[in-house]
């Protein structure tokens, strides 16, 4: 694959685990927050702005920028680790005023108080139809930019979401890229015991979408997908991205539990501790 | 007598007073905002026709997005429409929407303050024969209390083309109230339109007024015919014509009911949380006087003409004149 040197690879996973480290430092000072999908992002997140983004944080409203709509707005904490690690804001003030009074780091995404986000978002199901309209209107203007949109497994349990999907089908929209985190964790259980969503795959499949599934923790499964996307004409593109809720925290992965819960010093000990020994192993990792 | 600045229609008096939907006057707005700005986009949710925005369809495809029936997929993707550069207006039923789809009107459109025009056409009970579902009279509500949020309710067809251009040059989220049913043409080509601007369209010939009525949308037309009714009956009152409800104009509301001493406020909305409860913030903020409200009193719409229902739900001339004589006698 070209531009994916070992070396490439190394920077990018010396990145995410500091990400997540930040991210968790950040919700244990702000004593509430959400975890087990920032972490579980935080692979496909860097990908996205160390890699694969066309994008420059030094003029955030560049008209050549490629958008990203986060749609499950909580998972927040994963976004502004990665875009203040990116050059959009200050990783220190980050990691000591989320969800404090006049933060740039509001609980949910909002725009008025980060504008470098594309779009405000918490209530789910509405960002995939957002990422449409983009997308939609980027078309119109025969514009390139590509248009993402992070989109959580649990929210297409809402009709809007299968609303956005009938209409990027309809309009072919090569330049939408839909991204799931397909953790399988939702508030109160798993997403199948909830609410099913398989077959996910066939589901997007009959909105005449392209679909890839990979493992969102491969870095070159994540760029061969974004690779890929970009060779798919004529359809819009979802990459089912599988995921392991609370990645890198030993005793939250996989717990839904952890969709979101504030920590015990223990607990918030025993996760830095983990995180931190990650990232160090990463780093001597030659 | 009406007030000569506004160069209101002369044959407003006369029984056969032309008519025309409020809807109509957005559809021929819509197509002059189109042809003077190429960021004006068009969605709809398959009413197409009877939302009147077929004559933009036709002019101009490319801009055009028919979303189907998901009110709640037209304005986020206006949102992201908006989000790129364009001015979306998106159509439909005002039930439907803002009806169906308010939090996501709230959540990507108001609270990023994205210039979205939604067009909610068919609003109040004079939908008529389709009864109730389709009769939205709480969309004043849920849409002004809404921050950035910009309110207007045109009285005629040619106040809602002025108020259709007008809305594309902001960059301001707007609701713009339509109906369906013809209605009195009120105003001329010539009458003075500023959003945000409240305007006297009757007033005593001389003299203090003993009352003002506060009018909204194709009301105003039988507010004036009170009015002038009153004044037969020696009781003068002023018109005062509030298309826009938000931003609401502070200074006029306030100047009549301080001229005045009493107001009525007209509406085909529930009273709860309408247009008169706008104008009750601010006079009991600023000014109190009594008022009374017309508009519907806790209550759903049904089938029938028009006429029927506005008559049933106590929103006709002689509910209006009633509700003059009851405020005067607050005093």
């Amino acid at each position: 694959m070209p531009h994916l040197h070992e070396e490439k690879i190394k920077m990018l996973e010396e990145k995410a685990a500091e990400i997540r480290l930040d991210l968790i430092e950040a919700v244990i000072n702000a004593k509430s927050g959400h975890v087990a999908g920032p972490l579980d992002m935080a692979d496909i997140f860097t990908a996205l702005y160390f890699h694969e983004l066309k994008h420059d944080p030094k003029h955030p409203d560049s008209e050549e920028r490629d958008r990203v709509v986060l749609s499950n707005g909580h998972i927040c904490p994963v976004l502004y680790s990665t875009m203040c690690h990116a050059g959009y804001g200050d990783v220190e003030e980050f990691k000591t005023t989320l969800r404090k009074f006049g933060s740039p780091f509001q609980g949910h995404p909002h725009r008025e108080y980060f504008p470098a986000v594309e779009t405000s978002s918490g209530p789910l199901g509405s960002g995939l139809s957002q990422a449409t309209g983009m997308a939609l209107g980027l078309k119109m203007d025969k514009k390139p930019n590509q248009v993402f949109a992070l989109l959580s497994d649990a929210e297409h349990q809402a009709g809007n979401t299968w609303e956005a999907a009938m209409l990027a089908g309809k309009h072919k929209l090569d330049n939408l890229t839909a991204i799931v985190d397909r953790n399988n964790i939702q508030i109160t259980g798993m997403t199948e015991d909830i609410m099913p969503l398989e077959p996910f795959r066939a589901k997007y499949e009959a909105f005449n979408w392209h679909v890839i599934e990979i493992n969102g923790h491969d870095f070159k499964e994540i760029i061969g997908a974004f690779e890929t996307a970009k060779a798919i004409f004529e359809k819009p593109v979802v990459i089912l991205a599988h995921t392991i809720a609370g990645k890198g925290v030993s005793f939250m992965e996989y717990k839904y539990e952890w969709h979101s819960k504030p920590f015990t010093p223990e607990e918030a000990e025993i996760s830095l501790r983990e995180l931190k020994a990650a990232r160090e192993k990463v780093k001597n990792h030659a | 007598m009406l007030n000569p600045k506004e160069k209101l229609n002369p044959k407003i008096w006369d029984k056969d007073v032309e008519q025309a939907p409020i809807r109509k006057g957005f559809g021929e707005g819509l197509v002059v905002a189109a042809e003077a700005d190429a960021r004006v986009v068009g969605l709809c949710a398959d009413l197409l026709e009877s939302t009147q925005m077929l004559a933009f369809q036709k002019k101009f495809p490319e801009r055009f997005v028919e979303i189907g029936v998901a009110e709640q997929n037209l304005v986020t993707v206006a949102s992201g429409l908006a989000a790129v550069g364009k001015i979306p207006f998106c159509t439909s039923y005002a039930m439907f929407s803002p009806g169906r789809n308010w939090e996501q009107i709230r959540t990507t459109i108001t609270y990023n303050d994205r210039p979205v025009k939604i067009a909610g056409s068919h609003a109040g009970v004079s939908v008529g024969p389709d009864g109730g579902t389709h009769q939205a009279i709480e969309d004043i509500a849920i849409m002004r209390v809404l921050p950035n949020m910009c309110v207007i309710s045109p009285c005629d067809s040619i106040e809602a083309k002025k108020a259709t251009m007008a809305a594309a040059k902001t960059k301001t989220p707007t609701y713009l109230r339509l109906a369906r049913e013809k209605s009195p043409i009120v105003t001329t080509a010539d009458t003075p339109f500023e959003l945000g601007k409240a305007q006297v369209f009757f007033a005593p010939e001389t003299g203090k007024p003993q009352a003002g009525i506060i009018a909204t949308g194709a009301l105003v037309h039988r507010a004036l015919l009170a009015a002038k009714a009153l004044e037969e009956q020696g009781i003068g009152v002023t018109v005062l014509n509030l298309s826009t409800i938000k931003p609401i104009d502070t200074e006029a509301i306030i100047s009549l009911a301080r001229e005045a001493g009493a107001l009525v406020t007209v509406e085909e909305h529930q009273i709860a949380g309408g247009m008169g409860s706008a104008v009750a913030e601010v006079v009991a903020a600023n000014s109190p006087v009594p008022i009374e409200f017309v508009g519907v009193h806790d209550k759903y719409g049904q089938s029938g003409t028009p006429d029927q229902l506005l008559e049933y739900y106590g929103m006709g001339q002689t509910h209006i004149a009633d509700a003059v004589s009851r405020v005067l006698k607050r005093k």
